[in-house]
C-alpha cells in the first residue's frame, strides 16, 4: 500500500500529467501511442482489376495485420509527373510518417519532396534513385513472364507471340525480354512481336492494339497494361492470353491460360512494421516468387504437358534452379550481352534498356 | 500485304471510328443551333455506363441503346438549364459537365467493374460475312450501320427540311430567327438534348461493340477528339463523317505500323501519333480562316448566350 500524502499525490497528478502530455508534444514526429499515417499514391483507379487493384488489396492486407496501429488513405488516378509532386507534398504535410508512390513514373516528383521531409520516410515502387528517407521495392515480375513465355512457347503454332507495351521502361522492357527468352527455350524460332501505346490505361487503344497484334499472326500474346480490355479481345478471337497484376480468367474463362499476381502485402506490412519500430532503413527490396511477392494464377483450359512445364519453371524459380536470365544471351543486333556461365544483376535487371534477341520492336 | 489482313485493318478502323462519329454528330447539330457543349466526354461517359448496366442487369443491348441516350440526354438537360433558361458561361458549364459525367459514372459504375458481357451479335446472318467482300459489308455490330443512318439522316434534315433551316437560322442570327416569331431557346434545348443523346449512343459504342467491360474513364479522350472533328469536319455531316474515319484511320494506322514492325513506323514517336488528330484539326482551322469565305461554315452566334431582350 502507498501512503499517499497531499504532497506526494500533487506531485504524481503533476507528473502523470507531465506524461499523458508528452505524446502529444511528440505527435509531429512518429509515436508509439499515436497510429501511424501512412499515404498512397496510385497511377489509376483502385477498381481497375489489375496493377491498382493488387495495390489496394495489398493497402487492405496491412491495415488488417497492423490494425490499430496505423491508419492510412490513397488518393487514385493520379498522374504520373509533375502534377504527382502536389499528391505527395499533401501527404507529407498532412503529417503521414511513410508515403508509398506505386507508379515508376512518380520517382522524381517523389525525391523532390523526400528531401524536403528528412523525417519521413518514402517507398519508391520500381524506382531506383537513392536517399537516406527514400527505399525503393519492387516484384521480380520477370519471374511470372518467364513462366508466361513458357506456356506460350507450347501453345503457339505460328511461333509469334504478341506483346502489348506501354512505356519502354525498364519493368515493362524486361517483361518482354523474359517472356522472349522463356518462350524462346521451348521453340527457338519464337518471336516476340511488341506494340507501345504510351498509356497505362486506356481499354478502347488496348483492345485495338490487341487486334492489330493478333492481326499480324500472333496466335499468343499478353499485355502489360492495366485494364483486361485486351484479354476480352483474345477470348473472343480464340488467342491464348494471360493476365497481370490479378487473375484475369474471369474476362477470358478460356483463354486466359494463368494470371500474374502481384502482391504487394508483406512490403507495406513489413516497412510499416519497421517504421513503427524505428528500424526502418532506406534498403531496396527486390522479391520475387520464393518471398511470396509475385504468384501465378492456376494454369488451365491447357495440356497436361504444358501446365507440367509452367508448373516445372515456378518450381525453378522457388528453389533457384531456374533463370531466364543466365546466358547467353544476345540483343536484338546479335551480340552477346550476357555471356554464357554469367547471370544477369538484379542492378542489370532493374535498368534494363534494350531487347533481346527474337523481339520485333524497338524502344519507342 | 494479305486481303486479310487489309480487312482487318478495316475492322478496327470502322470500330474506333463508330464512336467519335456518334458524339460528333450530335455535337454538330448542338454547334449548328449555336450551343457550344463542351461536356462530350462526360455524356459519353454517362451513356457507357448506362448501357453496360442495361446490359448487366436485362441482356439486351437494344434497351441499353436506349437507355444510354436518354443518359446522354438527361446529363445534356443539366447543361441546358444553365446555359439556355440561366444563361451561364457555355464554356465553363460544357467543362463543369465532362468533370461531372466523369465522376458521376465512376460511382455508378462501382459495382459493375470486374463483369462481363454479352453483346450484339452481327445483325446480318453469319453466312453473309463468310468471304472476305461479305465480311466488310456485313460483319459489323448494328450500331456501326445505325451511324450510316444518322449521318444521312442528320444531312438531310440540316439541308433539306424547315426545321433544319430554323435550326441554322437560330444558330446564324440568334436575333433575326426571334423576331420572325422562333423560339430560339426552344430549338436550342432541342439541339442540345439531341446532342446529349447522340453523345450517350457514342459511349455506349465502347461496352457494346469495343470493349464488353466496364471501366473508369472508358473512352478515354473521345469526345474531345469529337468536338475536334466537328471543326475539322467544318460543320458538315458527310465531311464528319470522312473525318471520323480518317481519325480513325490515324489511331489504327499507328498501332498495325508498330505491330507490324516497319523500320518507318518509329520515325514518329507514338505521342506525336497520338496528337495527329488535333493537329489535322489546326490546319483546317487555318485553312478555314485563310479562305476568302472568312469563318467558313461555322455559326455565327456559336457559344454566345441569347437574351432576348437586348
Amino acid at each position: 500500500m502507498i501512503n499517499l500524502n497531499r504532497r506526494r499525490f500533487v506531485q504524481t497528478a503533476a507528473a502523470s500529467a507531465i506524461a499523458a502530455a508528452l505524446p502529444l508534444i511528440h505527435t509531429r514526429g512518429a509515436s508509439a501511442a499515436d497510429p501511424l499515417k501512412i499515404g498512397f499514391v496510385y497511377v489509376g483507379p483502385v477498381n481497375d482489376g489489375g496493377w491498382n487493384t493488387a495495390h489496394e488489396a495489398a493497402r487492405q492486407e496491412m491495415m488488417k495485420a497492423l490494425g490499430d496501429k496505423v491508419t492510412s488513405s490513397y488518393v487514385e488516378n493520379v498522374t504520373e509527373g509533375p502534377d504527382s509532386e502536389r499528391v505527395i507534398r499533401d501527404f507529407a504535410n498532412q503529417g503521414c510518417g511513410l508515403i508509398f508512390a506505386t507508379s515508376f513514373g512518380y520517382m522524381d516528383a517523389l525525391m523532390k519532396v523526400a528531401k524536403d521531409f528528412p523525417d519521413i520516410k518514402f517507398e519508391m515502387c520500381t524506382g531506383f534513385k537513392k536517399a537516406p528517407n527514400v527505399a525503393n521495392y519492387n516484384i521480380r515480375f520477370h519471374e511470372g513472364r518467364s513462366v508466361i513465355g513458357t506456356i506460350a512457347g507450347h501453345l503457339s503454332k505460328s511461333g509469334i507471340g504478341g506483346y502489348l507495351g506501354t512505356f519502354p521502361v525498364p519493368e515493362v522492357v524486361s517483361g518482354i525480354n523474359s517472356f522472349q527468352l522463356a518462350a524462346q527455350k521451348v521453340n527457338p524460332k519464337f518471336r516476340t512481336k511488341v506494340i507501345w501505346i504510351n498509356t497505362w490505361y486506356d481499354p478502347a487503344k488496348e483492345a485495338d492494339a490487341a487486334r492489330a497484334l493478333i492481326d499480324q499472326g500472333c496466335d499468343v500474346m499478353t499485355q502489360h497494361t492495366d485494364s483486361p480490355a485486351a484479354v476480352q479481345v483474345c477470348e473472343k478471337a480464340g488467342v491464348p492470353t494471360f493476365g497481370q497484376g490479378s487473375d484475369q480468367s474471369q474476362f477470358a474463362p478460356t483463354m486466359c491460360k494463368t494470371s500474374t499476381e502481384d502482391k504487394w502485402g508483406p512490403f507495406y506490412t513489413n516497412a510499416a512494421k519497421d517504421v513503427l519500430a524505428g528500424t526502418w532503413k532506406n534498403e531496396d527490396e527486390y522479391w520475387g516468387m520464393k518471398e511470396g511477392a509475385i504468384q501465378m494464377a492456376p494454369i488451365k483450359n491447357v495440356p497436361d504437358d504444358v501446365k507440367a512445364a509452367g508448373e516445372a519453371v515456378i518450381k525453378g524459380w522457388m528453389d533457384g534452379t531456374y533463370n531466364c536470365y543466365a546466358g547467353p544471351i544476345k540483343d536484338q543486333s546479335g551480340a552477346i550481352k550476357v555471356p554464357e556461365g554469367q547471370a544477369m544483376s538484379d542492378a542489370d535487371i532493374l535498368g534494363l534498356n534494350w531487347l533481346v534477341e527474337g523481339v520485333d520492336g524497338k524502344l519507342s | 500485304m494479305s486481303i486479310d489482313y487489309l480487312i482487318a485493318v478495316m475492322i478496327t478502323v470502322v470500330g474506333a471510328s463508330t464512336p467519335i462519329l456518334f458524339a460528333g454528330l450530335g455535337e454538330l447539330v448542338t454547334e449548328k443551333s449555336g450551343v457550344l457543349n463542351l461536356g462530350v466526354e462526360g455524356m459519353m461517359l454517362m451513356g457507357a455506363i448506362a448501357a453496360f448496366a442495361t446490359v448487366d442487369q436485362t441482356g439486351s443491348p437494344w434497351l441499353a441503346v436506349c437507355t444510354a441516350a436518354a443518359a446522354g440526354a438527361l446529363v445534356a438537360l443539366i447543361f441546358a438549364v444553365l446555359t439556355l433558361s440561366l444563361s451561364a458561361n457555355q464554356v465553363a458549364t460544357g467543362l463543369a459537365l465532362t468533370i461531372f459525367g466523369t465522376g458521376l459514372s465512376t460511382l455508378i459504375g462501382q459495382g459493375f467493374t470486374g463483369r462481363a458481357i454479352h453483346t450484339f451479335d452481327t445483325i446480318f446472318p453469319p453466312a453473309l460475312a463468310t468471304n472476305p467482300i461479305g465480311r466488310v459489308l456485313f460483319g459489323y455490330s448494328p450500331l456501326v450501320y445505325f451511324s450510316f443512318i444518322m449521318v444521312a439522316l442528320v444531312a438531310w434534315f440540316l439541308r433539306g427540311t424547315r426545321a433544319g433551316l430554323i435550326l441554322r437560322a437560330v444558330g446564324e442570327n440568334d436575333l433575326s430567327a426571334h423576331s420572325i416569331g422562333y423560339s430560339v431557346v426552344g430549338v436550342r434545348y432541342a439541339a442540345v438534348l439531341f446532342g446529349g443523346a447522340m453523345a450517350g449512343i457514342g459511349g455506349a459504342t465502347f461496352p457494346l461493340v469495343l470493349t464488353p467491360l466496364w471501366a473508369e474513364g472508358l473512352t478515354g479522350g473521345r469526345g474531345w477528339i469529337a468536338i475536334a472533328l466537328v471543326v475539322f469536319a467544318g460543320w458538315r455531316p458527310v465531311w464528319l463523317l470522312g473525318g471520323a474515319y480518317f481519325f480513325g484511320l490515324l489511331t489504327t494506322f499507328e498501332l498495325y505500323a508498330k505491330a507490324s514492325g516497319a523500320s518507318w513506323s518509329s520515325v514518329l514517336p507514338s505521342e506525336a501519333w497520338a496528337a495527329l488528330p488535333y493537329i489535322a484539326t489546326v490546319v483546317v482551322l487555318a485553312a478555314i480562316s485563310a479562305s476568302k469565305r472568312a469563318g467558313g461554315n461555322a455559326p455565327a452566334c456559336l457559344g454566345r448566350p441569347f437574351i432576348p431582350s437586348a
